[in-house]
């Protein structure tokens, strides 16, 4: 089950400078792990400290978002696209 | 020092601060378009974005995925690329907060403008280092006249 996982712009630097990974994967959350097994510095942009995705990243399934899904266990086929999108967040804080 | 530079013509300068200044005491933000060259970087276009952070528009700020992949749709569609982010801090300094360092991914120019008491102050820029602990200071410079044609 060969899935194709984009690598946002930012973060192509820590997979090898690909614009895309294939990998084998059933769900979503399969998917993340090959890429993150293959490539893991990226894992510390994509999950926080406690093993979740971080609350800016998103991910899709073609055009649909995981998180309206069954999230990680959102299942993924033959050539899907899984995109990871960030939502851009921050402020100055107090 | 970090030695990252990014290039920024003054009339693009001027529009981030008067978008600080038209939606203060609330954050502005936008997308930076440009090119990323080896060692260097250049602005040459701005897309200014709605702050979705309707609960707390006076210090907080978001992009939505929508609007992040329209920022993509746009710099492509100009030949650019998406290269960092704007915002404003109201009545605070031009430095990342912990709220920033949090929610930021490195490669991108962060470029925050102080907006004190309505008026555009100083403006920095930003990149997040790879194992995320701290932001490194970005020389925010304008290119030579003769360079920008």
């Amino acid at each position: 089950m060969a899935v194709k996982v984009m690598i946002p712009t930012p973060l192509r630097a820590y997979a090898g400078k690909k614009e895309s990974v294939e990998v084998a994967a059933t769900t979503v959350g399969e998917a993340l792990k090959s890429l993150t097994d293959q490539y893991s510095e990226l894992k510390k942009h994509l999950y926080s400290e406690d093993g979740r995705l971080r609350s800016f990243v998103n991910v899709y399934v073609n055009d649909e978002d995981i998180r309206y899904a069954k999230k990680d266990q959102t299942p993924v086929r033959d050539g899907d696209t899984v995109s990871i999108v960030p939502s851009i967040a921050g402020g100055k804080g107090n | 020092m970090s030695g990252y530079v990014l290039k920024l013509r003054n009339d693009l300068a001027a529009k981030i601060q008067a978008h600080g200044m038209e939606t203060y005491p609330h954050e502005c933000c936008g997308a930076i378009l440009g090119r990323d060259g080896d060692g260097s970087r250049e602005v040459l276009d701005l897309l200014p974005l709605a702050n979705r952070r309707d609960d707390s528009p006076r210090n907080r700020f978001e992009v939505t995925p929508g609007d992040v992949q329209l920022a993509e749709k746009t710099a492509s569609e100009k030949k650019l690329e998406l290269i960092g982010w704007y915002h404003s801090h109201p009545d605070a300094p031009a430095r990342p907060s912990e709220f920033d360092r949090e929610h930021a991914w490195p490669w991108y120019s962060y470029i925050i403008v102080s907006v004190q008491s309505g008026r555009p102050r100083e403006m920095n820029s930003w990149r997040l280092q790879d194992d995320r602990t701290a932001y490194e200071s970005e020389a925010i410079e304008s290119p030579a006249q003769s360079a920008s044609i």
